[in-house]
This record gives C-alpha cells, sequence and structure tokens, in this order.
C-alpha cells in the first residue's frame, strides 16, 4: 500500500508541476509570435497604438516567460527525482528528444530575450527583430520536441525493447509517430487561442473599467480576428485528432466517451455520472447512436469499451469530465469569438469600436479560458494514457522512485503553495498592469537610453 | 566494444562537469549579486538587478543542460543521486522559482510590493545556494551517513554561497561604477577571509573523508603532477588580496580583474575536484560506463552537442557583447 501512495503523491506532485507550467507556454509560444506581429505593424505603419500594444505584450510576455521557466526546470529535475524508471528504461528515446529541446531551443529564446527584452538601444532594428524572431522560434522548437517526445510516450514506434530498456530502430518514426501531427497542431493552435482570448480579455477588462488605452481597441479586435478564424480549425484539428486516438489508443476514446462495454451503434453520453465500481453511466442525458456516429461516421458502428482492456484502461471519470470541460470551454470561445467578431464586423464603418458591456463582461470573463482548454485537454491526454508511461509498453509505477511518500508529500505541499500563491501574483499584477495608464515611451531609442540608470530596472 | 565507445560516456562526463562548472560560474555571480541585494540601496537594487538581468535566464540553462546530460548519458546514475538529493533539490528548485519570478514581479507589481519581491529575490537566492552547496557536499561524500559526512556537506552548504557571494561582489565590481562599486569591492573584501577558510577546510577535510580522494592525493609522483592546482589558486587568491586592500586599483580599466581571478579560483577548485572523483559518476558506486547509456543514444546527442554546444558558446558571447559595459536601466522598447 505504501508504494501506491508514494506513487499517488509522485503522480500527483509532477501534475501539479506540469500543470502549472503548460500555462505560461501555452501563452508565451503563440504570443512571441503575436509580438513579432505588433513589432512588425509598428515598423511599417509607425502608428503609436502598435507600439503601445507591442510593448504592454512584451511585458506580459516577460512575466509570462519567467514563469514558465521556471516551471520547466523544475520539471526537468522531476523527470529523474519523480520517475527514475522511466529515463533507466526509455531514457536512449526520451534522453536525445529532451538533449535536443535543450540545445535548439532553450538556450535560443533564453539568450535572445535579454537582447528581445532589453536590446534596443544597444543593437539595430534589425538586429532586435531577429531576436524578437529567435525567441518565437525558440518557443515552438522546445513545443516541438517535448511533444515529438509526449507523442511517441501516446503512440511509440521505431524502437525495439531489449531486456526491459527501449533502444530506437528508426528516429524518424520515433520523432514523427502516428500521434505527433495532430498532437502538435492542436497544442499550438491552442497556445494561439489561449493567447488571443487573453489579450481579448485583458482588452475587454480594459474597456469595461474605462482604463482604455491607443492599443487596446486594435488588439481587441486583432485578437477578435484571430479567434473566430482559429476557434473553427482547432474543432476540426481536434477532431481529427480524436480519431487518430481512436485508432492507437481505443482505451482512452472508451473512457473520454464513458463506453464501459464493447457495443455496436454506441450512444454519446452527454452528460452522466461514470460510476467505476457498477462500470456503468449513472444520471445520463444521451444521444442515441451518437458516439458511433461521431467516431466511425456510421449510426452502426463497432466502439470498445472499457470492458475490452482488462487492467489496462484509465480511470474513466476524469478523463470522461475533463474532456467535456475542454469541448465546453471549446464550445463557449467559439460563440464569443464569433459574437465579438461579428460586432466588430457590424460597426467597421464606425470611427470607434463600442461593444456592448454584456459582450465586454462575456469577453472578460474568458481572459484565460484558453488555460481550462488547455489543461483540461492534457488531461484527457495523460490520464487517460494510465496506467501506462509508454502506452502499452512500460507502466507508471514501473518507473516511479524509492523516495519515502513522506518526503514527497512535504515537498508537494510546498510546490502547491508556491504554485498557489503565484498563480494568484501573476493574476494581480496582469490586472494592475492592464489598469496602469501606459507611459509614453518616446519614440527616439535617444530619448530613452538617456534615462538614469537609477530611475528603474523595468 | 570500440574505443570510441569506451570513450563516449567519459565524453559525457566531461560535457556534464563543463555545464556544471558553466552553470555555477555563470548563475553563481547571479545568485551571489541576489544575496547583496538587502545591503544595497533602493537605487542601487535596481543597478544590481539590471546588471544581471538581460543574462540570468540563460545562465540557468546550463544547470537544465547540466542535469540533463545526467538524465541523458547516465540514468542508471541519475536514479540514485536525484534520489538521495530529492529534498535539497526540492529546496534550490523553490528557491529558483522565488528567484527568478520576482525578477519580473519585483518591477511588475505595485510599487508597495516592491521591497516584498526584493526580500523574495534575496531569499530565493540564498535558498537555492545554499541547496546547491548541500548538494555538493552530499555528492562528494558519495551520500554516506554519518558525523563526519553530514559536516562535512554543511561545511560545503555554506562555503558555496560565500563563494557565490565573493562572485557577485566582483561582478558588481566589473559592472558598475560610483558608490555602489565602491561598496561591492568592500563586500568582496568581507568575504574574502570566510571564503579562504572555507576552501582551506574543504582541502583539509575531502581526504580524510574519503578514502579515494587521499589516495589520489598524496602519491607520489600525482602528488607533484597535482601541484600547481593548489599553487595557482593560492596564487590567484593571493593577487585578488592585492588588489580588494587598494580599491582605486579596481574601480578603473581593470575592473574585470578581481572576477576574472575569482572565476579562475572555480575552474581550478572544479578541476581538482574532477580529479578527485575520475571515473565514478558516484564516488565508490558506479563508474561512468557503467552508469551509462547505449553508445547509439550517445552519438545522437554527441552530434547534437557538436552542432549546437559552438552555436551557444557564439551567441552567449554574442549577448555579452551587446550588453558590455557598465550596466544600464533596463528599458522595453
Amino acid at each position: 500500500m505504501e508504494s501506491l501512495d508514494g506513487l499517488l503523491l509522485a503522480r500527483i506532485q509532477f501534475a501539479a508541476n506540469i500543470t502549472f507550467h503548460i500555462l505560461f507556454p501555452a501563452i508565451t509560444i503563440a504570443l512571441a509570435w503575436a509580438l513579432v506581429g505588433l513589432r512588425l505593424a509598428w515598423l511599417r505603419t509607425r502608428r503609436t497604438e502598435w507600439l503601445h500594444a507591442y510593448l504592454f505584450w512584451t511585458k506580459v510576455f516577460a512575466l509570462s516567460f519567467a514563469l514558465g521557466v521556471v516551471s520547466g526546470v523544475t520539471m526537468s529535475f522531476q523527470f529523474g527525482t519523480n520517475w527514475p524508471g522511466f529515463m533507466e528504461r526509455a531514457g536512449n528515446i526520451a534522453g536525445p528528444l529532451l538533449g535536443f529541446e535543450v540545445l535548439t531551443a532553450f538556450f535560443l529564446e533564453a539568450t535572445f530575450l535579454g537582447i528581445m527584452l532589453f536590446g534596443h538601444n544597444r543593437v539595430s532594428e534589425r538586429v532586435h527583430l531577429l531576436a524578437t524572431v529567435l525567441v518565437a522560434f525558440g518557443t515552438t522548437m522546445s513545443a516541438f520536441w517535448i511533444i515529438a517526445l509526449n507523442s511517441w510516450m501516446q503512440t511509440p514506434v521505431g524502437h525495439t525493447v531489449i531486456d526491459g530498456v527501449f533502444h530506437v530502430t528508426s528516429w524518424l518514426d520515433v520523432i514523427f509517430s502516428p500521434s505527433m501531427p495532430y498532437r502538435l497542431g492542436h497544442m499550438l493552435l491552442a497556445s494561439f487561442l489561449t493567447a488571443a482570448f487573453l489579450m481579448i480579455g485583458v482588452s475587454a477588462w480594459q474597456l469595461l473599467r474605462g482604463k482604455d488605452n491607443l492599443a487596446t481597441r486594435p488588439v481587441l479586435k486583432a485578437g477578435l480576428a484571430a479567434a473566430a478564424v482559429l476557434v473553427p480549425v482547432q474543432i476540426v484539428v481536434g477532431d481529427l485528432h480524436g480519431l487518430n486516438t481512436l485508432e492507437h489508443q481505443p482505451a482512452k476514446v472508451a473512457a473520454m466517451e464513458a463506453l464501459w462495454t464493447t457495443q455496436r451503434g454506441a450512444p454519446l453520453v452527454l452528460f452522466g455520472w461514470p460510476d467505476a465500481a457498477t462500470r456503468s453511466n449513472l444520471y445520463t442525458i444521451e444521444i442515441p447512436r451518437g458516439a458511433a456516429w461521431i467516431l466511425t461516421h456510421d449510426p452502426d458502428g463497432l466502439l470498445q469499451g472499457i470492458d475490452a482492456f482488462p487492467d489496462a484502461h484509465p480511470p474513466v471519470a476524469p478523463v470522461f469530465w475533463s474532456f467535456r470541460v475542454m469541448v465546453g470551454t471549446g464550445v463557449l470561445m467559439l460563440c464569443a469569438a464569433w459574437l465579438g467578431a461579428w460586432q466588430v464586423w457590424r460597426q467597421r464603418r464606425r470611427p470607434r469600436l463600442e461593444l456592448p458591456r454584456w459582450l465586454l463582461a462575456g469577453l472578460a470573463a474568458m481572459t484565460f479560458s484558453g488555460w481550462v482548454a488547455t489543461v483540461a485537454g492534457w488531461y484527457v491526454s495523460e490520464i487517460g494514457r494510465q496506467p501506462f508511461l509508454v502506452q502499452g509498453a512500460l507502466r507508471t509505477a514501473e518507473a516511479a522512485s524509492a523516495v519515502p511518500p513522506a518526503q514527497i508529500a512535504q515537498t508537494l505541499a510546498i510546490y502547491l503553495i508556491v504554485y498557489v500563491l503565484l498563480i494568484v501574483a501573476y493574476i494581480s499584477v496582469l490586472r494592475y498592469m492592464a489598469e496602469k495608464p501606459i507611459e509614453d515611451p518616446g519614440t527616439s531609442p535617444a530619448k530613452r537610453g538617456a534615462r538614469p540608470v537609477a530611475a528603474g530596472a523595468e | 566494444m570500440s574505443s570510441f565507445d569506451h570513450a563516449l560516456p567519459v565524453i559525457f562526463l566531461g560535457l556534464m562537469g563543463f555545464a556544471m562548472l558553466m552553470y555555477v560560474v555563470l548563475d553563481g555571480y547571479d545568485l551571489g549579486v541576489g544575496m547583496w541585494l538587502p545591503r544595497a540601496t533602493t537605487g542601487e537594487k535596481d543597478v544590481m538587478v539590471a546588471s544581471i538581468g538581460p543574462f540570468w535566464d540563460a545562465n540557468q540553462t546550463w544547470l537544465v543542460l547540466g542535469v540533463g546530460i545526467l538524465l541523458i548519458a547516465f540514468p542508471v546514475a541519475q536514479g540514485v543521486v536525484l534520489t538521495a538529493l530529492y529534498l535539497p533539490v526540492a529546496l534550490m528548485l523553490v528557491g529558483l522559482i522565488m528567484r527568478g519570478v520576482a525578477f519580473d514581479f519585483r518591477v511588475k507589481a505595485r510599487d508597495d510590493h516592491k521591497p516584498l519581491w526584493n526580500r523574495i529575490f534575496s531569499a530565493g537566492s540564498a535558498l537555492a545556494a545554499a541547496a546547491q552547496g548541500w548538494m555538493l557536499g552530499r555528492y562528494i561524500t558519495a551520500f554516506d551517513d554519518g558525523a563526519v559526512a553530514w559536516s562535512f556537506a554543511l561545511l560545503i552548504a555554506v562555503t558555496l554561497p560565500a563563494s557565490y557571494l565573493l562572485l557577485g561582489a566582483c561582478w558588481l565590481i566589473m559592472k558598475t561604477e560610483g558608490e555602489l562599486q565602491r561598496k561591492a569591492v568592500r563586500w568582496a573584501r568581507l568575504m574574502f577571509l570566510p571564503l579562504v577558510a572555507g576552501i582551506g577546510a574543504i582541502s583539509l577535510a575531502t581526504p580524510i573523508v574519503s578514502p579515494i580522494v587521499r589516495a589520489r592525493w598524496f602519491t607520489l609522483p600525482e602528488f607533484i603532477a597535482l601541484a600547481p592546482i593548489p599553487l595557482t589558486t593560492l596564487a590567484a587568491l593571493g593577487a585578488l588580496w592585492l588588489l580588494l586592500r587598494r580599491p582605486e586599483r579596481v574601480l578603473g580599466a581593470s575592473c574585470w580583474v578581481p572576477f576574472a581571478l575569482v572565476v579562475g579560483v572555480f575552474i581550478l577548485a572544479a578541476t581538482g575536484l574532477a580529479y578527485s572523483l575520475y571515473p565514478y559518476v558516484v564516488l565508490d558506486r558506479l563508474t561512468v560506463w557503467e552508469a551509462a547509456s547505449s553508445p547509439a543514444a550517445l552519438k545522437v546527442i554527441l552530434i547534437g552537442v557538436a552542432i549546437s554546444v559552438p552555436a551557444i558558446l557564439g551567441y552567449t558571447a554574442y549577448a555579452y557583447w551587446v550588453f558590455r559595459g557598465k550596466a544600464r536601466a533596463l528599458t522595453y522598447g
């Protein structure tokens, strides 16, 4: 029992850290590219609102990036402290992929971030823009490698197992495993939507509170336009990803749909309470043949249920609920983005965009909807892979560490306190920054360079 | 097994040592500057943070590379090492989290919260430095239990932060001017003797704690071949003391010399340590060859390393060149 407690605690600790971590890359991957766009808009039009937007969102980027970095460093250690068996068994595959992430992404983004944030007076506009592009490229490369590793863990190919240790037979197969293109596309789009709704939400908040500035409306419009196009794309990519999961990880899909028994013409359970004890759903609202129709595109299609995977299926309820939270949030995002975009289009001839207050309140409430959907989606993916660490090949329990459960519990408590405080601090500082009037940055670099040193390290 | 396959684990041990040394030197000055913050005025704090602001993130990445190589190249050893160091690793990470987020929060939060974030900045720096010292001490004693091994770890847990403080002070001598620079000279002088005492005590204690180290150090002719390491260290420390006693010598064009001397001492100490430990990844227990990944995996990473590490060193040098000279206020835009 003790080892089970240790395993559960190790999982909760890793889940807490990885949940906290993904919040920030989900913003910075896309926000980095958005900053490239804002900078280009300023350089091409020389309109002050784009410069203001660039400066404000650079601050948000720097703050989010710092939180992503520190939680990422924590994660690199927790691979070893929490899952020593993972590297011992799968190190020949996970090692090079993580190594390439450090070598091609972490150093690149970390080094050029300094020049991007603080290098304006010291390098030419061209070099600065290049630094910004390299930071954006670094964040995307980082996503590429970690998604490649995660996808291999979900749909492992390109290896053989000798004496319990994984050895690579084809790197191309390992990197581009069957679920990789779908997962990468789904995650990158998730990041763009997270950043878009953050920009929309903060701008809507500024308008609601009467704290709007030159940059508020252009950013709101650009964010709504991006979201209105990208949410439907994400829904299509997500559907393709789901079909790919059905092909390679049917147990995960059975849990997502709370499908306990293998059957033809399975219903789509919209809501219900999956009960593991009786292996059935209570209080259900179902669409007859819905799941069969969506997943096999045939109302009488055959779907495998949980009973087809004895001792090798994930817990149903958390996967089922996470999936509904993700899809539900996605639907809300679609409504919000289209409503907003429709209003913007209707007012396209007016000199000044005036959204109704109810819509602004709704958009502000959706500020962190990207976080909810992204985290819920990862819970579907990661809990849905259990009880395996590498699908079908390495069980999570086999990789756990021998650290005494008490130590894991103590450090878990510390991490949780730190993470909760940091999220509170992040959101309150974001709100404070959003309501603070933008200082006029001036347009000549020489003027900024002349500011005395002690004036502040911002 | 070909001779290249045999050499691969040694190459990766060297790379891991190089990454860890880069980390200790580069983030060492960041952590040192962070620990000095409480002694500075509000304006000086901003300059101090500005002097490390453009670099700290990349500096910290060397730690990720170091532990990454441990995970990747020595999967068997990482289980032993990270399980034994579970608690100090967690404390170090909490310290690094506090320090890292304080960088941004202290300038973005409300003005009346700034002192709190400054305190979190220094507390995080101190916690990370002490935890690293503790881990180094436990590692050198091969995680032995008993009063001797624990007091040795405690000794290093104090000495490593002290050396970071000296390094940080010398960084400030190099990167700042005026009253802050004079203060930094005083800080460096303050840390000099405790550090020398610490290094001396460790040099005496290491052969006592570890029989292997004793055997390595005190046999002929190795004893003579090794002599340049302590002798050069003493010379560097002596030169540093002479410079710090007369502040006017280091306030001008030669302001970089104290920093270079301390970096030299770090490199020498690392060389001595590497000589003492080789070829063990975990002293007395696991050699590099017992702990290493498959040659096939190591070759793949080595190709990546051979291409990317020179590029990393190149653009790191470029970043230092861009932010050369005395620290200026950091402004976005």
